[in-house]
């Protein structure tokens, strides 16, 4: 069993940390697991992109042309990474920054307004937590409480004080795609 | 001892450090920058030397005076920066000096890109800088093998009094994957029977790659190359998948090895006896065991992210006996495991010949693929 995620939008969205964040989530609970960045120009502003893959044994490629889910946080992302879904896979949109629909309807795809919820809850650079909290009912291989697990874990202590902030997105996350997600057919 | 996440390249730097690396001499580059600002901090933090020189040219003979101390010592750089530090690695070699280098490879050649590639392979394998001289090269796959092989780099550098390279690619200096970090051990420096650690109380010593009078010189090559059998003899390293049955293997290292793994089970998820040889030493070759694998399968395909370098060693031990055939991605591109599940089908049925050209054939298809 092996899950792939590309997680992706502007350089400065939190992407890699919310990649990072499943990461350690998978370790945590005894996955292998590999992440990749984009580490080109794109790191001092551009799209950025990374590349999580949750297994149970020895990972071999970790960049995958065809992830089993795709969290897009703005459109450019979206035009890129939403054929590239597995059929029966998973798409979370950022609808704050997209203003288009998906196209597909054999996959999952989980409409969440990110940017505007992490404005509401007063941290608006909780975007990517709401996106993470947004994936997790689309994926198998990780729980709610795996991700605040590895929050509370690995968190450094100097920004333990943004805990309950990351958790209520998160939770928003949750909320939304289960009040939002369209099933694939 | 609890897995931590960690990036390949700072992953390298704090093993090397638990290796007991007493100096480290350096000038950044992408994509190795992290091993450099690792040890930028850390280094100080223990009292040990960090020292960020003006050029790799600096950094190289920075690192070949502290070696003759008998310190453990290190430099690491990526592709182009490699190039200019080769005088100094042959002035080491000729020495005969412990000394590692990690290599962090990227597209080129030229000043290329700062993508992942294997294009680095001939440079350090077969000689790179001047004379006769070879270089102990490891390639791990993963960022836990990669750790791992830190103290067995300095290991076997001052066993053999060689040149141990780490030959990774950026994306394993990049990714971040779950490790174990080895025991932490304080600087390493061995009062070795050769150091010029000060002459108080005993004759001098020197150290040189200077033999004037050619039958001198000639001496210190055959004892570099008597050394090299011992380490041919001794050091082959590599990993194996799925080998027992398998009619097709695939040979790769590095990145190109473990895509090619994943490859392997899909085509085994097919039902196709396909396994997967990994060297790990990549200079000593495991020329033996290729040979042997070459006695009972039908086909090899050898991958690699450079235009075919590693298979003329494969071509080498295999001496004609069973078909080869290369797939290779070129100046910074990674292949998908599907890339390589395609070529696996296709010579599942491809009638192949004893005499063909592996690389003008994979031209052909190539030129077709990215016109």
């Amino acid at each position: 069993m092996q899950t792939e995620i590309i997680l992706s939008g502007f350089g400065g969205q939190g992407i890699m940390f919310a990649g990072q964040v499943l990461s350690y989530a998978a370790m945590d609970i005894g996955k292998q697991v590999t992440w990749i960045p984009s580490y080109g120009p794109e790191m001092r502003g551009g799209t950025a992109n990374c590349t999580v893959v949750i297994a149970d044994e020895e990972i071999g490629s970790p960049l995958v042309k065809n992830p089993s889910a795709a969290v897009v946080m703005n459109l450019p992302s979206l035009d890129k990474y939403e054929p590239m879904i597995q059929p029966g896979g998973v798409l979370v949109i950022n609808t704050s920054m997209v203003d288009r629909s998906a196209m597909r309807s054999d996959i999952t795809v989980v409409p969440v307004a990110c940017n505007d919820i992490a404005e509401e809850i007063g941290t608006p650079k909780l975007a990517n937590m709401v996106a993470v909290g947004a994936l997790l009912g689309g994926l198998e291989a990780l729980t709610a409480s795996d991700i605040e697990a590895a929050l509370n874990a690995h968190m450094p202590g100097r920004h333990k004080h943004l805990l309950p902030k990351n958790l209520e997105a998160l939770n928003k996350g949750i909320e939304n795609a289960r009040k939002n997600m369209i099933k694939a057919k | 001892m609890a897995r931590e996440l960690w990036k390949g390249n700072e992953a390298i730097a704090e093993a090397a450090v638990r290796a007991g690396l007493e100096a480290y001499f350096g000038y950044p580059i992408t994509p190795q920058n992290e091993i450099l600002e690792w040890l930028s901090h850390r280094m100080p933090e223990l009292g040990r030397a960090f020292v960020q020189a003006e050029a790799e040219l600096g950094a190289i003979n920075m690192v070949y005076g502290a070696a003759c101390t008998g310190a453990r010592v290190m430099t690491s750089s990526s592709s182009p920066g490699i190039s200019l530090m080769m005088e100094g690695i042959s002035y080491i070699a000729g020495t005969e000096i412990p000394v590692v280098l990690v290599n962090v490879m990227r597209g080129g050649p030229g000043l290329g890109n700062i993508a992942p590639s294997q294009g680095d392979y001939n440079q350090i394998c077969k000689g790179g800088g001047h004379g006769d001289y070879h270089v102990i090269v490891l390639a791990p796959a993963s960022i836990q093998e990669a750790v791992d092989m830190m103290p067995l780099a300095f290991d076997l550098a001052e066993k053999y009094l060689t040149i141990c390279c780490v030959l990774i690619d950026g994306s394993i200096g990049q990714m971040m994957e779950p490790i174990e970090l080895p025991e932490m051990r304080p600087a390493q420096r061995k009062d070795f029977p050769w150091a010029t650690n000060g002459a108080k109380n005993r004759p001098r010593r020197i150290l040189t790659s200077i033999y004037l009078d050619p039958p001198e010189e000639e001496k210190t090559n055959l004892r570099l190359l008597k050394r090299w059998e011992a380490i041919q003899a001794n050091e082959i390293r590599s990993k194996e998948y799925f080998l027992d049955d398998a009619e097709i293997v695939v040979i790769g290292f590095g990145t190109a090895g473990r895509v090619a793994l994943s490859a392997v089970r899909a085509a085994r998820a097919k039902g196709l006896k396909v396994g997967l040889f990994r060297p790990v030493s990549l200079s000593p070759y495991p020329y033996a065991r290729v040979a042997e694998l070459a006695g009972k399968a039908k086909a090899f395909l050898v991958v690699e992210m450079n235009a075919g370098q590693m298979l003329d060693d494969v071509r080498l031990a295999v001496n004609g006996r069973i078909p080869i055939e290369f797939y290779g991605r070129l100046g910074g591109v990674v292949p998908f495991p599907d890339e390589i599940l395609d070529e696996i089908q296709r010579i599942s049925t491809a009638d192949l010949q004893l005499d063909g050209n592996p690389v003008a054939d994979w031209m052909k298809r190539m030129e077709a693929m990215v016109r």
